[in-house]
C-alpha cells in the first residue's frame, strides 16, 4: 500500500509537469485548431536557459530558493518572448493555408529547434547545476516527498491558477475565449485577433519553460531532444482530456502522469513510453472528445 | 498483346538499369537512389490516406515497421530456406532469390494492411486531429513492442536479413504504387475517396459508404508502406527500431504536403526532393539539419498548396482528362 501511495505522490508530480506543457498545447489548439509540434522544443529551450541563467549565477555554488525563483523567472521570460518570434515568423504567415501546411510549418520550427540546439548548446548531454538542495520529508506511512518534487507541485499549481485567473478574468483572458469561439465576430467586437494569438503562443510558451526548469530539478540531464517524447506526451495528455479544454489539459497531464509511473513500477520500465498512448486510444474510443471535450454534432 | 506490352517494357527497362546502375554511378549515389525509390513509394501510398481521401495519418512509419520486421522475419526463417532449396535447383540467382523475395514483400505488405485495417476501424468514431493521434499512437506502439520483444531483436536491432533487393525490386515497387494510385484515381473507388475528402457528409448523403471506403484507404496506404519496409529491410539487411520513430513520419508527411495533396506526381517529386536535399547539404556538415527544417519552413510559407497544388504533372505529348477532384483537404 505504501508503495502505490508513493508512486501515485511520484505520479502526480510527474503529471502535474505534463499539465503544464499540455496547457500550452490546448490554448494553441483552441485558438488556432494547430497543433504546435515545436511546443516541446520550447520546453528544452526553458530547461537550456534556465542552465545558463543558473550557471551565470552560480546558483549551483549556493543553492537558495531566490536564486532558483530567478532562474525560473529568466527562463519563462526568454521563452515568451521565443514564443511570440516563432508565431510572427513561422506561423502567422500560413494562417490563412490549410491546416496541413501550417502543421508542416510547425513540424519544420520544431526541427530547427531542435537542430539549432545541437549546434548552440552541443549533441552531448549537459547537468543542470543543484540549484535547490535535495531534502527528503517522510509523509508517514513510509510515504516520502522530496522538497523538489514540493516545488514542482507548488510552482504548476501556483502557474495553473494564474492561468485560470488570466482566462477567465482578465480582458485580454476573455478576449481569448472569444478569438477560440469565433476569428471573425472576436475581430467585429473589436478584438485585435493577431495580438491574442501571439499572447496565447506567449502564455504556452512561458508554461513550457517553466515545466522544463522544474523538470531538469530532478532529472539534470538535458539535451537538446530531451522535448520530443515528453512533447508527444503532452499533447497526447491534451488531446485525452480534451482538446481546447483548460482544465482538461490538466487532468489529461495527471491521469498520464499516474499512469506512466504505475506502469513502470507494476509493469515494465521499458513500456513506459507505450502506455500513454494505450490509454490514448482506449479513452478515445469511449469518448471521442477526450474526457472533458464536448463533442459536437457536425453541422451540415 | 498491345496490352501486355507496356509492362513488358517496363520490367525490360528496370532489368536494364538494374544492370546498368551499379556500374554507372558509385555505391553512394546507388543507395540514394534506392532510398529516393523507397521513400516515393512511402509518400505515394500515404498520399492515398491523407492526400486521396483527405484522412489525417501521423503513424506511417509504423505500418512501414510492421511490413520491414514481418518480411524480416520471414526471410530469415522461411525464405531463406526457400532460396537455398530453389539455388540446389539451379535455378538462375535471380530467380531464387527474387521468388522468395517476393513472397516476403506481399507478407509484409499484407501485415501491414491488416494493421491498417485495425487503425482505420477507429475512424467510424474519430474524426480530423483525434484520428491522427491515434494514428501516431499506432506508430508509438508498434515501436515500443518491437524494442522490448526479444525475438525481433529488442533494441539491439535484428542482423542478417538476406540482402536480396537490388535496384529491380525497388523500380518495381515504385511503378506498382504509382499504377494502383493512378488506377485508383481514375475509378469508381478514387471518386468515392475523392468525394470523402472534399465533403464528407455530402458523401455519405449521396449514398457514398464512407466508413467503408476511408478504412479500405487505410488497407491500401498500409500495403504499400509495408511493401516499402520490405524493401528497406531486405535493402540494408539489418534493422534497428528507430529507423521507424515518430520523425519517420513526418518526414514522409513532410514529402505528400509538399508534392501537393492528392497529387500523385508531386509525392514522387517531393520525396525524391527531400531524399536528396540532407545529400545536397552534406558539405555545410553541423548546419545541415538547420538548414533542411529552414527550407520546409521557407517552402511551407511560399507554397502552402505544396509544390505542385493538386495538379499532376503530364507527359506533354499525352493528353488525358483531368485526374483528381477540386479543392484542397
Amino acid at each position: 500500500m505504501s508503495t502505490f501511495l508513493q508512486q501515485l505522490v511520484n505520479g502526480i508530480t510527474w503529471g502535474s509537469v505534463y499539465a503544464l506543457i499540455a496547457l500550452g498545447y490546448t490554448m494553441v489548439y483552441g485558438i488556432l485548431r494547430l497543433i504546435n509540434f515545436a511546443h516541446g522544443d520550447v520546453y528544452m529551450l526553458g530547461a537550456f536557459v534556465g542552465l545558463y541563467t543558473a550557471t551565470w549565477l552560480r546558483a549551483g555554488e549556493n543553492p537558495s530558493l531566490g536564486h532558483a525563483a530567478v532562474v525560473l523567472l529568466a527562463a519563462m521570460l526568454a521563452c515568451g518572448a521565443i514564443g511570440i518570434v516563432i508565431e510572427r515568423a513561422a506561423y502567422k504567415p500560413v494562417r490563412h493555408s490549410s491546416r496541413l501546411s501550417a502543421l508542416i510549418t510547425a513540424i519544420g520550427v520544431s526541427l530547427f529547434l531542435e537542430n539549432g540546439g545541437v549546434l548552440l548548446f552541443g549533441p552531448d548531454p549537459r547537468f543542470f547545476p543543484q540549484i535547490v538542495a535535495a531534502k527528503i520529508i517522510p509523509l508517514g506511512g513510509g510515504v516520502t516527498i522530496s522538497n523538489q518534487q514540493i516545488i514542482i507541485l507548488g510552482v504548476s499549481l501556483a502557474l495553473m491558477f494564474a492561468l485560470r485567473f488570466i482566462v477567465l478574468h482578465t480582458r485580454v483572458g476573455k478576449a481569448m475565449q472569444a478569438v477560440s469561439y469565433s476569428h471573425t465576430a472576436a475581430s467585429l467586437m473589436g478584438i485585435s485577433v493577431d495580438r491574442i494569438i501571439t499572447f496565447t503562443f506567449m502564455l504556452g510558451s512561458m508554461l513550457a519553460a517553466a515545466a522544463g526548469v522544474l523538470v531538469a530539478l530532478q532529472n539534470p540531464k538535458i539535451e537538446p531532444y530531451m522535448g520530443v517524447l515528453p512533447g508527444l506526451k503532452a499533447f497526447v495528455a491534451a488531446v485525452l482530456g480534451g482538446i481546447g479544454n483548460i482544465p482538461g489539459a490538466v487532468i489529461g497531464g495527471l491521469v498520464m502522469g499516474v499512469a506512466e509511473v504505475l506502469v513502470t513500477g507494476y509493469v515494465s520500465p521499458t513500456y513506459r513510453d507505450a502506455i500513454a498512448f494505450v490509454l490514448l486510444i482506449v479513452i478515445l474510443l469511449v469518448r471521442p472528445a477526450g474526457i472533458l471535450g464536448k463533442s459536437q454534432a457536425e453541422k451540415v | 498483346m498491345r496490352r501486355a506490352l507496356g509492362p513488358i517494357a517496363v520490367l525490360l527497362l528496370l532489368a536494364g538499369l538494374d544492370v546498368a546502375l551499379p556500374r554507372l554511378i558509385n555505391p553512394y549515389l546507388f543507395q540514394i537512389v534506392v532510398l529516393c525509390g523507397i521513400n516515393v513509394i512511402l509518400a505515394v501510398s500515404l498520399n492515398l490516406v491523407n492526400g486521396f481521401t483527405g484522412q489525417f495519418s501521423i503513424g506511417h512509419a509504423g505500418f512501414m515497421a510492421v511490413g520491414a520486421y514481418g518480411s524480416a522475419m520471414f526471410s530469415l526463417h522461411v525464405g531463406q530456406k526457400w532460396a537455398d532449396a530453389l539455388a540446389a535447383a539451379h535455378l538462375p540467382g535471380a530467380i531464387a532469390t527474387g521468388l522468395p523475395l517476393l513472397a516476403a514483400l506481399l507478407l509484409g505488405g499484407l501485415l501491414a494492411a491488416a494493421a491498417g485495417w485495425l487503425v482505420g476501424l477507429p475512424s467510424l468514431r474519430l474524426r480530423g486531429d483525434y484520428l491522427a493521434i491515434v494514428t501516431l499512437g499506432f506508430g508509438e506502439i508498434i515501436r515500443v513492442i518491437i524494442t522490448n520483444v526479444n525475438a525481433v531483436g529488442a533494441a539491439r536491432g535484428l542482423p542478417g536479413i538476406p540482402g536480396w533487393v537490388d535496384f529491380f525490386w525497388v523500380g518495381l515497387g515504385v511503378v506498382a504504387v504509382i499504377v494502383v494510385a493512378v488506377n485508383l484515381a481514375h475509378s469508381t473507388h478514387g471518386r468515392a475517396l475523392f468525394a470523402i475528402r472534399d465533403d464528407e457528409v455530402a458523401a455519405e448523403a449521396l449514398g457514398v459508404d464512407t466508413t467503408r471506403y476511408k478504412v479500405l484507404a487505410f488497407v491500401y496506404g498500409a500495403f504499400f508502406a509495408g511493401v516499402a519496409g520490405g524493401l528497406f529491410a531486405h535493402y540494408l539487411s539489418y534493422l534497428n527500431p528507430n529507423s521507424f520513430t515518430f520523425l519517420k513520419s513526418i518526414e514522409v508527411i513532410a514529402m505528400v504536403v509538399l508534392g501537393g495533396l492528392g497529387s500523385i506526381s508531386g509525392s514522387v517529386l517531393a520525396a525524391i526532393i527531400l531524399t536528396l536535399l540532407p545529400e545536397v547539404l552534406r558539405p555545410v556538415k553541423d548546419y545541415r539539419m538547420v538548414l533542411y527544417s529552414l527550407m520546409l519552413i521557407v517552402l511551407m510559407i511560399t507554397r502552402p498548396g505544396g509544390l505542385l497544388g493538386n495538379r499532376e504533372l503530364r507527359l506533354p505529348w499525352r493528353k488525358r482528362q483531368t485526374a483528381s477532384g477540386t479543392g484542397l483537404a
